[in-house]
């Protein structure tokens, strides 16, 4: 309690996120609050997310991380009792706005989650059932082909191409992670994001993940939640650090870990708590 | 060590005893019903004929009746089942769950002779008012053929439709909020409409809900008292809905005080062996329905299509 009484959050977040990129933000988040019922768990969030980038947001279990990620693509909005104060943009929209089509944004803001969870289908119906329920395929060799790229780009193609039509839960769980990878870019969706995609996985696993958030970041803007610094200064361009539901600093991953100016992330960052 | 020994050898026996008691009722069910089984041998099962008074017994129409009741029930029940389920955990407000919980847990509750005094006073009148009402084109057909009586399988079927609900919707409720979160998180993560996202949890709980539905099959075979009291107790083999029918519970509860001579009483005891069989296989046949979708599910065998070609 004593150290957030010295927190003034966000005021480093416009000095280096703006200052480095000219284009607008992706996302744009501004004075974000959020309730599980009556238990506040985030308090005044604002921060902008740069296209083509990979943003890792990092902090201590229960800071508020998860949540925040989750109100970017209206994920909580299946949560009983959850509610949402501020504005969050995507592309300069409002995506709480009442004539907001849910589906349609959840289409171009995909995610990944901790634990995998393929439906108990096939690998390729895994992969087809967001184009399926989307209606976006035409032919079945459409559909076929797209199965394939989105498996390519999930770097799983080489090692399933054979069995196709086995069980996705006979895949190890790296595996599985980078299928549920694979039908989350299927749709093409713009921003991808990841909510601790490699906590269950070994650290070869991990590795093959992060090598693919790397090569990904080309084409899709990445917002990834981890509790591993190590995975967050390795991958990602900027870095937001919450705590305590708050954002506390928000710059250059390389500078966040090199030289916060919060006395709270260098405490974090150097393991001195968290 | 020889605590654990004791532990196991005291439950093995309880289960041991399960098995015990099913063959001994398998046993019990032949030796009392041999005369009978003597007599007419395997064309017990395909005989329509049932009059003890000439001394003939046949089975076929009670295992029709039981059969074609419990299904057509089933048929009503399964869609109803499932939508009160996912309704509950799925779709209601927060404050109405309990409530509708209760209330179907309760309909489980009520004694079948209730149902079949409801049946007789509330149902069977406004089946006996459908019918006559029914389009003359409609009435030639043969499964709608028949005098207005009300009693009859439509009654029965109904009745047992609604007895079954409760307890489908309860498994299926169950099985449904076993499903995990992270399931529909996927769906809707993909962008799943909510329709989507509930047809991909009723997907992950299939056996489950397929469990349920037997669950309730079983119960519409067992079903004595409710049936008993609207299906017209009348043995033959008909397809119409409106038609006085029997079932093999039915048929028991009713003779087996009448039943003078030895024949007639084992003949009555053979079908409770019937009823027994039956409700083996049906419940194997779940097991097995049950068994095969769960390995289908780890192993989704081929199908047409082909991955397409690789690329050079």
């Amino acid at each position: 309690m004593l150290l957030t009484a010295t927190l003034s959050p966000t005021v480093s977040v416009a000095a280096d996120a703006k200052a480095t990129h000219a284009e607008p933000p992706k996302i744009d988040v501004s004075h974000v609050n959020f309730y599980y019922g009556a238990h506040r768990v985030l308090h005044d969030i604002s921060l902008q997310i740069q296209p083509n980038q990979v943003t890792a947001f990092i902090g201590p279990s229960g800071c508020g991380k998860s949540t925040f990620l989750r109100s970017l693509n209206r994920m909580n909005d299946i949560v009983p009792g959850a509610r949402v104060e501020g504005r969050v943009l995507v592309d300069g929209a409002d995506i709480y706005a009442p004539s907001v089509d849910v589906v349609a944004l959840r289409r171009k803001v995909g995610m990944v989650f901790q634990k995998s969870n393929p439906f108990p289908k096939s690998i390729f119906e895994n992969v087809a059932y967001g184009l399926r329920i989307n209606r976006m395929t035409g032919s079945k060799d459409e559909l076929r082909g797209r199965v394939e790229a989105s498996l390519k780009s999930a770097a799983l193609w080489d090692e399933v191409k054979d069995r196709l039509h086995a069980s996705a839960l006979a895949l190890s769980g790296g595996q599985q992670q980078r299928l549920c990878i694979a039908r989350a870019l299927a749709i093409e969706p713009e921003i991808l994001l990841m909510d601790e995609p490699a906590s269950a996985l070994d650290p070869i696993a991990t590795q093959r993940i992060e090598e693919l958030i790397y090569q990904l970041k080309s084409r899709y803007t990445i917002v990834i939640v981890t509790h591993n610094m190590q995975q967050a200064a390795r991958v990602s361009d900027t870095t937001a650090f919450f705590w305590l539901g708050k954002l506390v600093e928000y710059g250059r991953t390389d500078r966040i870990f090199t030289a916060p100016t919060e006395k709270l992330t260098e405490d974090y960052v150097t393991g001195r708590f968290g | 060590m020889r605590k654990d020994l004791g532990f196991r050898l005291g439950t093995g026996v309880f289960g041991l005893f399960l098995i015990l008691i099913v063959a001994a009722i398998g046993f019990e069910l032949t030796r009392q019903s041999m005369l009978s089984i003597q007599k007419f041998g395997l064309a017990f099962w395909t005989n329509a004929t049932w009059d003890p008074v000439a001394g003939e017994f046949g089975a076929l129409p009670f295992i029709w009746g039981t059969l074609y009741s419990s299904v057509l029930a089933l048929l009503i029940a399964t869609p109803i089942a499932i939508g009160i389920a996912v309704f509950i955990t799925e779709l209601c407000p927060q404050v109405l769950r309990q409530p509708l919980v209760f209330l179907t847990e309760l309909l489980a509750a009520i004694p079948s002779i209730v149902y079949g005094l409801w049946g007789i006073f509330v149902l069977v009148p406004i089946v006996r008012a459908l019918q006559v009402a029914l389009p003359d084109a409609l009435r030639g057909l043969p499964l709608f053929s028949g005098p207005p009586l009300g009693v009859g399988m439509l009654s029965a079927t109904l009745i047992l439709a609604v007895m079954v609900v409760p307890f489908t919707s309860s498994v299926a409720r169950e099985v449904l909020k076993s499903v995990p979160v992270a399931q529909r998180e996927a769906a809707y993560a993909l962008g799943a409409t909510r329709f989507e996202a509930i047809s991909a949890a009723l997907f992950y709980a299939r056996t489950g809900i397929v469990g349920a539905v037997m669950l309730g099959f079983g119960r519409a075979l067992g079903e004595t008292m409710a049936v008993t009291m609207v299906i017209g107790n009348n043995p033959q083999v008909s397809a119409s809905l409106f038609a006085p029918q029997y079932t093999m519970a039915a048929v028991l509860a009713n003779e087996f005080t009448e039943a003078a001579d030895e024949l007639y009483l084992h003949a009555l005891i053979e079908i409770g062996l019937v009823l027994f069989i039956i409700t083996l296989i049906v419940n194997s046949l779940s097991r097995v329905l049950i068994w095969s979708m769960s390995r289908s599910a780890k192993a989704v065998p081929s199908t047409a299509v082909q991955p397409v070609a690789a690329e050079a």
